[in-house]
């Protein structure tokens, strides 16, 4: 059962060692779950089997792919919030996933 | 003026971390205010001190225009492009992280500190390839005017980046006053005091305040005591 408190975040990016950069930061907040794809197709079906509030859209994916994301995700939960993260690492991420999660 | 912002040095946010003490402009790392998120694609103005032989580990960036200008002491930049290189004030510093670059950044001095300005734009094109870059640049050439030291055209004056935006530092006597122009129209101007007391279009700024606004006009910045400062012109959308 999914823990209601927790804050699931998808992070998809093809540089893997900069996703999984970024998957660590985001699980060193104990209310954050962050799951990697390295693609489209992972995406996909991350949010086809996951309940996920958050995704972020990081390096290597191009403006195509992240509407098709962000397409999916309204498709899924218009509630799914969809951001381009920007930077790689710990500098903005924290900012980034609150100003989402507040609704900035 | 509308639209403009206001920061006080004394607002910042501070993080002391032991071995660096950080002045940030602009919400960073677990810092955050959403009153304080950016200034059209200027995004982190961060006024580091690191000290002695201290410095940031490995880490990886992407898709960030990082920019660094040292004010006091040395800085030693390695990146996984292959550079290895010195910076001393008097020289800038321009990172394109773009598909993704991991870097370190060391004091090289083992007992002084070095201070500098770690600024962060949003770049105009995601995705490029990275590319790191450092000049120098002649100090006579900002005393009572401003020297452009970073534009987004290769071929112009000083180090280029990946964004619509341009950097000119200036050294005003007292009493000096003279106008800024916009390289270009419709841009926002950041004015960031790195010492000193300035008006700018009336607004008196002192040592390490910032004021960000969008000029409808040339700007009028006077010295009210010998000040050096940093204009950071940025567009608002990309």
């Amino acid at each position: 059962m999914r823990n209601m408190a927790q804050i699931n975040i998808l992070a998809v990016a093809n540089h893997p060692e900069i996703l999984e950069t970024i998957i660590r930061l985001i699980n060193q907040n104990e209310r954050w779950h962050g799951i990697p794809a390295g693609s489209l197709e992972e995406a996909e079906e991350v949010l086809r089997v996951n309940s996920i509030d958050l995704v972020l859209l990081g390096v290597g994916i191009d403006e195509e792919t992240g509407e098709r994301i962000t397409s999916l995700c309204t498709s899924i939960d218009p509630r799914i919030v969809c951001l381009r993260h920007f930077g790689g690492g710990s500098g903005l991420l924290y900012s980034e996933i609150r100003h989402a999660l507040s609704g900035g | 003026m509308k639209n403009s912002v206001l920061h006080p040095a004394a607002s910042r946010f501070y993080a002391d971390h032991g071995w660096l003490q950080s002045a940030q402009t602009f919400s960073f790392h677990g810092n955050y205010d959403p009153q304080r998120i950016q200034f059209g694609a200027l995004r982190v103005l961060n006024d580091d001190t690191v000290n002695g032989g201290k410095g940031f580990g490995r880490h990886p960036h992407d898709n960030m225009e990082i920019i660094s200008i040292p004010l006091e002491g040395t800085l030693e930049h390695q990146d996984s492009l292959g550079n290895v290189a010195v910076i001393r004030p008097g020289e800038i510093q321009v990172m394109s992280a773009g598909t993704g670059v991991y870097h370190t950044e060391f004091n090289k001095d083992q007992d002084e500190p070095v201070t500098f300005l770690q600024i962060w734009l949003y770049p105009k094109k995601l995705n490029v390839t990275p590319r790191y870059d450092q000049m120098e640049y002649t100090s006579g050439n900002r005393h009572n005017r401003f020297q452009q030291i970073l534009s987004p055209d290769p071929s112009d004056e000083g180090v280029w980046i990946n964004q619509d935006a341009w950097f000119h530092l200036a050294e005003l006597d007292k009493g000096f006053e003279t106008d800024y122009a916009l390289k270009k129209e419709g841009n926002g101007m950041y004015v960031f005091v790195i010492e000193g007391n300035v008006e700018v279009n009336g607004q008196l700024l002192s040592t390490r305040d910032g004021y960000g606004f969008w000029p409808e006009s040339a700007v009028s910045v006077k010295a009210v005591e010998k000040s050096s400062l940093l204009v950071i012109e940025v567009p608002e959308k990309w």
